[in-house]
């Protein structure tokens, strides 16, 4: 039933090629030397020799804007999606079927959908907390949800944690203790894997902080697009080779390989 | 129970109220009173074609899609799952899939823009004007490609698991009876994939439904599909001389979401049966 060598390789060969296309055009266009054609590497050694002028402002600040939210973000889900899960799995197991349909419906109410209602909310939440970068971070919080969720919970399912909870409760440790010293270890790479998926997501997030009139990377690569499309194609291809290395590393670490194992 | 509350608040906070308010905001008249009115828009010829429009384009990047996907996974039958290759593709899948939206747009100007690449190789070697009807690639069938080039990728992560659904013993089953290679995929493979291929192929279609970045920052006039009408009908008081429309059209795509992730639980169920 498995693939012959000649066709795996043909076919991953040939999707490969197609899908590398728009990549190799996006590298070849920041390669361009304006109207007397050709092609060198001036845009990028301006990037990287920081000689980029004011106008290129607006990327940085929605850089940093972006990696406070993604801060935000992972710890929203670290604080109030996993303690939750881990009470439901103790306390409730009855209710993980109900959490698990609510973690999912982020996949089937569009991001569009939801901004029109959190225009209203926010003003709300402005009055309350203020109109800080990292207030939008509560509505990425519910974009990652079904993503965080599913890495966590593989992660859960394969802990045997009656039996650890029982073992460390018979030898005489707290609540307290049990969570903090036996489980939250054993759930460590589920956590770290939703926290760099959490990170991919609000990286990659363009839909509610453009409606919102918020400034994030993503935003921001639009807006000096309409000016310099070349260094914004830059941008954009370093945001994707450092999304693509973030989730290699997320692999590596949800196989559960640790370095100088062999297995 | 009381550790239950901070996380239902946020819920309650960040995700049902604001669907309850975008939807809710379709039953109300321009004074805020309630009315049933503006749900006519949803038989408004304009809107239905929008609505066909996003339908037609899911449906097709998500079978072409859903196909090469398969394809891809079938490619990538017997690799050890901890290998390098499939940590490879895993991620990039990742990537294409879920980072794409702005990224993606940049990346098809480059290649199939006016001053693409591709554009202009194919009229310099070839003398072919991919334009020569126009540019299209700024408007409904210029999406075609960008979103084909994010749902194989996400078909890959989606349907890949299930594929390890597949023992090896029914394949050696099947030697044994005498079976080939053929009688293996029409008999078992396709049967047994048959739900969690479908399953996936309802998820691309969501996934592409309600999409919103790739096509905002493309055709950035206009509102060929449902998400840039309700951007249209956000950063603008009225369109089509309608009242809360943004409202209305999130009532629509919510009601289609909500039948095909229906859908998806089903299929989902029947493919679980194989998965134990």
């Amino acid at each position: 039933m498995t693939p012959s060598r000649t066709t795996r390789w043909a076919i991953l060969g040939l999707v490969g090629l197609i899908f590398a296309v728009p990549i190799a055009a996006m590298t070849e266009f920041t390669l361009r030397r304006g109207l007397e054609g050709g092609h060198d590497l001036s845009r990028w050694i301006t990037l990287f020799t920081g000689q980029l002028d004011g106008g290129y402002r607006q990327v940085w600040v929605g850089l940093g804007n972006s990696v406070v939210l993604a801060i935000v973000t992972v710890l929203l889900v670290l604080v109030l999606l996993v303690p939750t899960m881990l009470l439901i799995r103790l306390r409730f197991p009855r209710l993980m079927p109900v959490l698990e349909f609510v973690c999912l419906l982020p996949i089937t109410i569009p991001a569009i959908v939801l901004v029109i209602g959190l225009a209203t909310v926010y003003g709300v939440v402005a009055r309350m907390l203020g109109s800080g970068v990292w207030t939008l971070a509560l509505a990425y919080g519910v974009l990652v949800l079904p993503f965080a969720f599913r890495a966590v919970q593989a992660n859960l399912q394969a802990v045997d944690v009656q039996t650890l909870t029982e073992a460390a409760r018979s030898l005489g440790a707290s609540w307290p203790t049990v969570v903090v010293r036996v489980l939250l270890p054993n759930l460590r790479r589920g956590m770290l894997a939703a926290s760099f998926i959490a990170v991919a997501v609000v990286l990659g997030e363009f839909t509610i902080a453009s409606l919102l009139n918020r400034t994030n990377l993503q935003t921001a690569l639009v807006v000096v697009s309409k000016n310099d499309p070349f260094t914004a194609v830059i941008f954009a291809l370093l945001a994707l080779l450092f999304a693509f290395l973030l989730l290699l590393v997320i692999g590596r670490v949800g196989s559960g390989r640790r370095p100088g194992r062999t297995s | 129970m009381l550790g239950l509350v901070p996380f239902s608040a946020y819920v309650v906070l960040f995700l049902a109220l604001p669907t309850a308010l975008a939807v809710g905001s379709g039953f109300l008249d321009a004074e805020g009173a309630p009315t049933l009115a503006n749900l006519s828009a949803l038989g408004d010829p304009v809107v239905l074609n929008t609505f066909g429009n996003s339908m037609l384009l899911s449906a097709v990047t998500a079978v072409v899609g859903a196909v090469v996907g398969a394809l891809v996974c079938y490619a990538l039958l017997g690799s050890r799952s901890d290998g390098r290759l499939r940590s490879t593709v895993d991620a990039i899948s990742g990537v294409l899939a879920q980072f794409g939206g702005v990224m993606l747009a940049f990346a098809f100007t480059a290649t199939i823009g006016v001053q693409g690449i591709v554009t202009v190789l194919l009229a310099d070697v070839w003398g072919v004007d991919i334009f020569a009807e126009g540019v299209w690639l700024y408007d409904l069938p210029g999406l075609f490609l960008p979103y084909i080039y994010f749902q194989v990728p996400l078909m890959v992560i989606t349907f890949l698991p299930a594929l390890e659904a597949l023992k090896p013993q029914w394949a050696e089953a099947n030697a044994t009876l005498g079976g080939t290679r053929a009688t293996f995929w029409l008999r078992i493979g396709f049967p047994v994939l048959a739900p969690s291929f479908l399953g996936s192929l309802l998820l691309l279609f969501a996934n592409a439904f309600s999409s919103y970045a790739t096509a905002a920052v493309l055709a950035s006039q206009g509102s060929q599909i449902v998400p840039l009408q309700i951007r249209a009908a956000l950063t603008s008081e009225t369109v089509l001389g309608r009242e809360n429309l943004a409202g209305v059209l999130a009532l629509g795509m919510i009601l289609v979401m909500a039948a095909v992730m229906a859908l998806y639980s089903v299929l989902q169920s029947r493919a679980s049966r194989w998965q134990r």
